[in-house]
């Protein structure tokens, strides 16, 4: 019998809202949609009581996440939180933080797309969180969580990752990941150095005065600006990229997944390992920065990836990436918002790919 | 304990929901692994309202349940529409009080329990959920009663005690009444 002393059960949205609590964050800003509504109500009842803690119900995605850049901008920490739809209404706002450089987290419990779709789980949105979102040359660190535990590990990952490189974090959460409940040890994240926030507007008093602003007119400078963000995001991606490897020692066959779908996954690689077909799955942690890495060295000895997803195929495109035609790809998912696939469903299509893609060339 | 799913449904507002945190939460104490998955939507008192609850002392790969070994019925819309979906060998469990009618199927085991008419012999159709929590708790051995008591405490706050004490003593009565009847 496993302990379970530490443990307390929470759902997704709750783990995550603790977790930023915990970490510090003592300001947010959002405005409701389905199927995130337990955050803003758990911060709407904790932060209040603090004595810097505050929380606004915005009138709109828009000025919540201008909130969050005024907050940002004084050196706070501070989230906002929300779902697909409204994630896309907060596209400018992240573009302007991301200017900025202001340290900030965004969840997004993404649900059925586009327009406003339905409230059921998805990953339609891994386009949206990975290539930038708004307009210009930018990128946020995305970090996708698939148990409630990583929820609330990565949340405090999140905020200390945006204070470390200075700009918006996303935790790409589902709306199953947020609604589903799981047993979680509250543990805390090691609290590394982080650089002094020497560019908060915190009142200029015996100072000289500080500016934010993303309007850059003068010749050259939004250029260089532009490097200086290119050269961070460079650094990002050297030192950030997160994956977990599961059975992949003697694999011929590689499914990549993330999230929820990555747990299916797992519980599907599990029965058809005792039929002894030989497949493992490298999940990413991070889909921004990819763990490119990790898949181009597993085609050493894979000869073929299935990507599988909640989406009709998003992330495949990452993964064709890394693997720079080294090895073959195949896909199988479905546009979120409808059936969560099982992991019967889901064993198979892997042994199907399994004697159809591996075996034939063996 | 291998992987085990568990469906509970009813009409929104007869404590459904209270009925699979409590059985989550109960079995995290246990020491087992656990989800719990709540059907959400626009819901509404007097519509449907289901959750699952898988446990097993594996990592749980899917918290959605196709074919559940147990189900949990409260009412007749939700008996008519889970009976389907349980494990061919499963085992229904059903609030005879208020569900009226046959199964359709014959592959599976079907337990009626007066859940209603021992809540009210309790003084309070309220605590119908907990009758049948405790009586569950006997017919699977998947939770110990102690185990459902504790749980309860999480779900009540401090100046609720009251309710905190007769809500144990409905899964104490569930539990003991239906071992009664076995003897």
């Amino acid at each position: 019998m496993k302990s379970s002393a530490n443990k307390v059960l929470l759902s997704g949205n709750h783990a995550l809202a603790e977790a930023a609590i915990r970490s510090g964050c003592h300001l947010y800003f959002g405005y409701p949609i389905t199927p995130q509504n337990e955050i803003p109500e758990f911060m709407s009842e904790h932060l209040p009581k603090l004595k810097d803690g505050g929380f606004v119900q915005a009138e709109s995605e828009l000025a919540a996440i201008n909130m969050v850049l005024g907050a940002a901008a004084t050196g706070r920490r501070v989230m906002t939180t929300s779902s697909s739809p409204g994630i896309s209404l907060m596209q400018e706002g992240i573009s302007y933080l991301a200017a900025l450089e202001l340290p900030c987290v965004i969840a997004n419990m993404v649900r059925g797309g586009p327009g406003l779709g339905n409230i059921v789980t998805s990953q339609s949105d891994y386009f949206q969180s990975t290539r930038g979102g708004g307009h210009g040359d930018y990128r946020t660190i995305t970090l996708a969580p698939c148990t409630v535990q990583e929820i609330y590990d990565l949340t405090q990952l999140a905020f200390y990752l945006a204070d470390k490189y200075r700009g918006p974090v996303i935790i790409q959460g589902e709306g199953l990941l947020g609604q589903m409940s799981e047993p979680v040890e509250l543990r805390e994240l090691e609290k590394k150095d982080l650089p002094p926030k020497d560019w908060a507007l915190t009142g200029a008093k015996g100072r000289p005065g500080r500016m934010l602003r993303s309007l850059i007119l003068e010749e050259g400078v939004l250029e260089e600006h532009n490097w200086k963000l290119n050269r961070k995001y460079k650094e990002i991606e050297k030192r950030e990229k997160r994956s977990e490897s599961y059975r992949m020692d003697d694999a011929s066959l590689a499914v990549v997944a993330y999230g929820s779908v990555a747990r299916i996954a797992k519980g599907a690689i599990k029965r058809v390992r005792e039929e002894g077909l030989k497949v493992g799955m490298i999940r990413p942690i991070s889909l921004w920065p990819f763990p490119d890495e990790a898949i181009r060295k597993a085609a050493e000895h894979v000869s073929h990836f299935l990507v599988m997803e909640l989406s009709c195929g998003q992330m495949i495109e990452d993964v064709r990436m890394a693997l720079e035609g080294k090895a073959e790809v195949s896909f199988y998912g479905r546009p979120g918002g409808g059936a969560i696939p099982n992991p019967a469903e889901f064993g198979r299509v892997i042994s199907r790919n399994y004697y159809q893609k591996v075996r034939k060339t063996r | 304990m291998k992987l085990t799913k568990v469906v509970i449904s009813g009409f929104g507002g007869q404590g459904i929901m209270m009925m699979g945190y409590a059985l989550a939460n109960a079995v995290m104490k246990d020491g087992h692994q656990v989800t719990l998955l709540p059907a959400y939507g626009a819901e509404v008192r007097g519509g449907s309202a289901n959750c699952t609850i898988a446990i097993s002392d594996d990592e749980i790969a899917s918290p959605v349940a196709s074919a559940p070994e147990f189900i949990v019925v409260m009412s007749t819309p939700a008996f008519l529409r889970f009976q389907n979906y349980l494990k061919s060998g499963g085992t229904l469990i059903l609030n005879s009080s208020l569900i009226e009618g046959e199964t359709i199927r014959e592959d599976i085991k079907v337990i009626p329990v007066p859940a209603g008419k021992w809540a009210l012999e309790l003084g309070d159709l309220r605590m119908a959920n907990c009758v049948m929590l405790g009586a569950f708790a006997r017919l699977t051995g998947l939770v110990t009663l102690k185990s459902l008591e504790e749980a309860l405490v999480s779900l009540f706050p401090a100046r609720k005690a009251k309710l905190l004490e007769l809500n144990q003593r409905a899964l104490r009565f569930g539990y003991q009444t239906i071992e009664k009847e076995e003897k």
